[in-house]
């Protein structure tokens, strides 16, 4: 009947019934090996990804701590704001990607729906500003100028705002106490990058996406101390970023504060008189280029002499700090830092360099006394010096006749320097130096610490330079070939001063030396070099590092950690030579080239003896650069300005009111001490609050204007009249400055 | 031909009363294969945890009621326990008749799915929506006429008697037979599904005893097919996107690779015993899409960590050996035909699904047979362990 066997199955079919059976089999052996290979071997790998996957940290930053004058009164602190923020989160779950939720936010907030959608875009290399570059889970602040009138349509109807918040959060301020601007010593803060967070990683103070980095000034110098540590809380969170259990949280510790020594109204004194001495300058006509004196940029610096501490930096042209608050806007940052801005974000006090000019001689002085030559020596002060068919000419070619080194300085007598520059370099061996030339010149300016930085505090301080040996063969070296190519024998004149550079460039010559002995040349230094080294006269020889912080109060006010005054150096003089110096400069001004500016216009020399030293650098193709540097026994103030005329001409009136304000000298000599506003040195920090606010004195509008109406003793201007006389201390972008208006409003720290 | 009544009455010994008839040596009870049974039963009841696992914090899919797809999942499977038990008291034989029928029907079903009347879920028109949640995936039950249609074919004349082997004319029609429904999922297009078939078709000619000729005919066409689908565009780009994203993971971890990197540490962070059901981090935070259907086994792998996954493959490997078992111990090529092609369904559809949850397959959106929620494949793998166990049970006992 059938050929099919009795168990039903032929070879063939039986033979591939097995091997689907064994080829399923394997398949399921297959899902087990792999299995085993993922749970098993690998398994800790996957379950450290999955506890990555369903942690997300909510960052509370932390208060930035601020940054108070010695008196306590805030110079940079922290306001409240009304901040609107998105949840991209919940946006993201909308149907529409919130653009509905966004578009009526717009509305409300007054601004463009475009602006507002690309404020929540997240950033990626495609995706130019603006945008978002923190984590997509922190609240993305799309205003923080909200009124309480926008808040409140926001908050109360927060079903039509889903993921929208409005909340009051701090925000930096730089109040500007009395018209202080003070910017470029406080400097500023911008959203911390990529590179810095990779940077910070494994430090003990890492980056959140979030922070913002000090950039510049004491913002940058003080940032680790300010920035405090935020807070994170991390929550489980589902695929879709909605929380499913709070894991953990770490509070935030608000920064520390900072007390500086500034004081915020000689701050402003100093800022306004470098201001109107520059303005006056512009108005003064310059013989030599037969134009007004452009008064291009200035700095001034008072520092306490027997400590180093700063009083007062100004730098001009200046700025606004407040403009990089809450991101700065394109238009500011061209006005910053374009080409036309003159670079209002130097600050010209540590990071602007010149030629000393007669301000030099007090080293070329010590150089001489060392060098063997008598400090009461007979040195002819001839109207000019010739060295081998060059003439070098006294300063309006005056003649003395033979006067001692103190009186050189008084007079600020060039051939006197010259003569001895040019004997010492005819000593070290000439045009065909020694092994060992003695080289005194050169070293002292080592020894005061020229050619390096005073070690301030702040970042980014420049070294100045000392044209010594060395650096004459180096920069012959690098610039060599450029000056032979561009040197002619007969050219113009720059050409042959390239041809004889290209010749002999790396030789000191004759006309090098003499030059550098009266700060001409290639000498640069900066004005807080001048100021340390005309406040160690003062104090006796001590070269300070100049600080500005004085001491890091913890934000609950316990614990104090005082920044004591650091020395770098000594003098390279006995204390007869300093005592003899000390004279001299006094003599400076009383019968010297800044008499007309102190004793002969009512100082009061017996009471508070004053000292100076005028300066006036020429540099090539510009005008000349006024330097001032003065001292009491408390104060050093070195004032310069560049393309502004002479030293005592043009920084001369303006050093003097800085004075004034310090110790309340009035304009006929009289010393009222109420209108001193810092007759010595403030000594201590200011009292700290049990809660660990810190106490601070009212601040009057403008110390300057009053100064100026107590110096005169003129009745209290009205304030009309006053408005109408007092510039604006910055260089105009206040006006373009969207919260202006709120720099009048002060709040004081209570 | 045996009739219909065979599951009542039974045609050995005298009728004995009470219980004890039931455990009768030739009772019906006793000859059905118990270790598949109960493997299957386990199979459902572990997929149940598993689905109300993944599902009781869905509240964007489960309308506020944690229990809404357990309960439907519960109900599933009664619906096709009852299917399983129909099909046992019908009898492979008997809907060996109703072939024509039942063919008919399901290709009328499919074609249906290509008219507006069908859905596209997930990127696949191969859906009618019934309403109160119910959906009908009809290319699940093309899966069984195809089988129980292609051994009528093939089996006729060799159960009949008249050849060893089946020609070379009657494997033809065969593979037209399975050729029209395959051509109309391939337009829906649901790819895995006609995979799925063409690995039937393959188990199928296998079991029938075809030349080999025809065997490795089909893997060579099939193989060109594939490359032809590949260059003439018939692949969608996301069914494009998964193969590339299969063959390169880390390439868009945020799109399409998404799936599968979050499967994967979610398996992988299970370890040995799991994080405990109820208790997994990437189950309960909905890290992986579709846990519920396609992706349950990474709930397993999770929870229940190493034993619970080896527990699914293992009994997984109960059925499919039993199967095998049956396929090869029945007499008749017809019943032998059947369960072969069950086997390649069943254990392809198996290692489709684990395997792309592990890294080892691409992504495509097939259910894990017992295991996965969804009404009509729950149906369609019970209404197999009913043909199978039927075949079981009809089978003359062997002397």
């Amino acid at each position: 009947m059938t050929n099919i066997p009795e168990t039903g199955r032929t070879p063939r079919v039986q033979i591939r019934l097995v091997v689907i059976q064994i080829l399923v089999l394997s398949l399921l052996g297959t899902l087990g090996g792999r299995l085993w290979y993922l749970q098993i071997r690998e398994g800790a790998e996957y379950a450290k990804e999955a506890s990555g996957n369903h942690v997300q940290q909510v960052v509370q930053p932390a208060v930035r701590g601020s940054i108070l004058d010695a008196r306590g009164v805030p110079i940079a602190d922290n306001e409240t704001r009304l901040v609107v923020s998105a949840s991209r989160t919940d946006l993201m779950k909308m149907a529409d990607d919130g653009r509905a939720v966004l578009t009526k936010l717009a509305g409300v907030l007054g601004m463009e729906p475009k602006e507002v959608r690309q404020k929540v875009r997240l950033c990626d290399a495609k995706t130019p500003q603006p945008c978002w570059n923190g984590s997509p889970y922190q609240p993305i602040p799309i205003t923080d100028e909200a009124t309480p009138k926008q808040a409140l349509q926001i908050r109360e109807r927060a079903e039509d705002f889903p993921g929208i918040t409005a909340e009051p959060e701090a925000v930096r301020r730089y109040p500007g106490p009395g018209k202080a601007n003070t910017a470029q010593v406080l400097g500023y803060l911008s959203p911390v990058t990529d590179e810095e967070i990779q940077q910070a990683k494994d430090t003990d103070s890492p980056y959140l996406r979030s922070d913002q980095v000090g950039r510049s000034g004491l913002e940058r110098a003080y940032d680790k101390e300010l920035r405090g540590k935020a807070g994170v809380t991390r929550y489980e969170v589902d695929n879709l970023g909605r929380v499913i259990g709070k894991a953990e949280a770490d509070a935030a510790q608000p920064g520390s504060n900072l007390v500086t020594s500034i004081d915020s109204r000689v701050q402003r004194v100093a800022e306004y008189e470098l201001n109107e001495a520059m303005k006056q300058a512009r108005k003064e006509w310059d013989r030599n280029t037969q134009e007004n004196y452009k008064a291009d940029s200035g700095a001034v610096v008072v520092m306490e002499a027997k400590t180093g501490r700063i009083v007062a930096m100004a730098s001009n042209p200046t700025y606004d700090p407040n403009a990089w608050v809450g991101g700065i806007s394109l238009k500011d940052y061209r006005n910053l830092t374009g080409k036309g801005s003159n670079y209002p974000l130097l600050n010209r006090a540590i990071q602007g360099q010149s030629a000393p000019g007669s301000t030099f001689k007090v080293i070329s002085t010590a150089a001489a006394i060392e060098a063997g030559y008598p400090f009461d020596g007979r040195y002819p002060c001839t109207s000019s010096y010739s060295v081998g068919g060059q003439v070098f000419k006294n300063f309006e070619s005056e003649n003395f006749g033979p006067i001692s080194l103190g009186r050189a300085l008084e007079v600020s007598c060039d051939t006197v320097f010259y003569g001895l520059a040019h004997r010492e370099w005819q000593r070290d061996g000439g045009i065909k130096p020694k092994k060992k030339a003695n080289d005194y010149f050169f070293k002292a300016a080592h020894q005061f610490g020229l050619g390096k930085e005073t070690g301030i505090d702040l970042p980014n301080e420049v070294t100045g330079r000392v044209p010594d040996r060395q650096w004459k063969q180096d920069y012959w070296k690098a610039n060599k070939d450029a000056w032979c190519k561009q040197g002619k024998k007969d050219g113009s004149y720059v050409e042959k001063i390239a041809y004889e550079n290209c010749l002999e460039g790396n030789q000191m010559r004759a006309g090098d030396e003499i030059n550098y002995s009266i700060g001409q040349g290639d000498t640069l230094v900066t004005p807080i070099q001048m100021a340390t080294i005309y406040a160690a006269i003062a104090n006796g020889g001590t070269l300070h590092d100049p600080t500005v912080g004085k001491a890091i109060v913890s934000a609950d006010g316990r614990t104090v950690q005082e920044i004591k005054p650091k020395a770098h150096g000594r003098l390279p003089i006995s204390g007869t030579t300093l005592a003899e110096m000390d004279e001299a400069l006094a003599g400076v001004a009383t019968r010297g080239t800044a008499a007309w500016r102190f004793a002969q216009v009512g100082w009061p020399q017996d009471k508070i003896p004053m000292h100076a030293k005028t300066g006036t650098a020429e540099v090539y193709g510009k005008q000349t650069t006024s330097w001032f540097t003065t001292y009491t026994k408390d104060y050093a103030v070195v004032m310069t300005i560049s393309q502004g005329g002479t030293g005592s001409g043009a920084s001369g009136p303006a050093v003097r009111n800085i004075y004034d304000a310090l110790y309340g000298v009035s304009d006929d000599g009289a010393i009222d001490k109420k209108n001193a506003l810092l007759p010595s040195p403030q000594k201590g920090l200011p009292k700290v609050r049990t809660d660990g606010t810190i106490k601070s004195p009212k601040v009057a509008k403008d110390p300057a204007e009053d100064q100026r109406a107590s110096q005169e003793g003129a009745p209290e201007p009205d304030a009309t009249q006053a408005a109408a006389t007092v510039p604006t201390p910055t260089t105009g972008n206040r006006d373009t400055r969207r919260r202006s208006r709120r720099r009048g409003s002060r709040r004081m720290l209570t | 031909m045996t009739g219909a009544n065979s599951f009542s009455v039974s045609g050995y010994g005298p009728e004995r009363a009470g219980w004890t008839r039931v455990f009768a040596r030739d009772s019906l009870a006793r000859r059905l294969d118990w270790p598949m049974l109960l493997a299957a039963i386990a199979l459902s009841m572990i997929g149940s945890l598993l689905v109300f696992s993944a599902t009781r914090n869905r509240t964007e899919i489960n309308q506020g009621d944690p229990y809404y797809f357990l309960i439907r999942h519960v109900m599933n499977t009664g619906i096709g326990f009852a299917l399983m038990i129909g099909t046992i008291w019908l009898g492979h034989r008997t809907l060996r008749t109703a072939v024509p029928i039942l063919y008919g029907a399901s290709v009328f079903l499919i074609l249906l799915v290509l008219t507006p009347l069908g859905s596209t879920v997930n990127g696949a028109h191969s859906w009618i929506v019934l309403g109160g949640g119910f959906s009908l995936q009809p290319s699940e039950f093309v899966k069984i006429t195809i089988i129980l249609g292609m051994a009528m074919l093939l089996a006729a004349r060799v159960d009949a008697g008249d050849k060893p082997y089946p020609d070379h004319r009657t494997v033809l029609q065969a593979l037209g037979l399975a050729a029209v429904p395959m051509l109309i999922v391939l337009l829906m297009p649901d790819l895995g599904s006609v995979m799925v078939m063409v690995i039937i078709v393959l188990g199928v000619l296998l079991a029938s005893g075809a030349s080999n000729r025809w065997v490795f005919g089909l893997l060579a066409a099939g193989a060109i097919g594939a490359v032809a689908v590949w260059q003439l565009h018939i692949l969608d780009d996301y069914q494009i996107a998964r193969f590339a994203a299969f063959a390169n993971p880390s390439l868009d971890p945020a799109g399409v690779g998404y799936n599968t990197n979050q499967a994967r540490i979610a398996i992988g962070s299970g370890g040995l015993t799991g994080a405990g059901l109820f208790e997994g981090s990437q189950t309960t935070g909905q890290f992986v899409p579709e846990q519920q259907t396609d992706f349950v086994f990474t709930v397993a792998g999770e929870e229940l960590g190493f034993v619970g996954g080896g527990l699914i493959i293992f009994l997984l490997g109960v059925v499919l050996w039993r199967a095998c078992r049956i396929a090869r111990e029945t007499t008749e090529l017809y019943g032998t035909i059947v369960a072969a092609g069950i086997v390649a369904w069943l254990a392809f559809q198996s290692f489709e699904n684990i395997g792309m949850t592990l890294g080892i397959m691409p992504v495509t959106g097939l259910p894990l047979p017992f295991v996965s929620y969804g009404g009509t494949s729950m149906f369609a793998v019970w209404v197999a362990v009913g043909l199978l166990q039927s075949i079981r049970v009809q089978r003359p006992m062997s002397a």
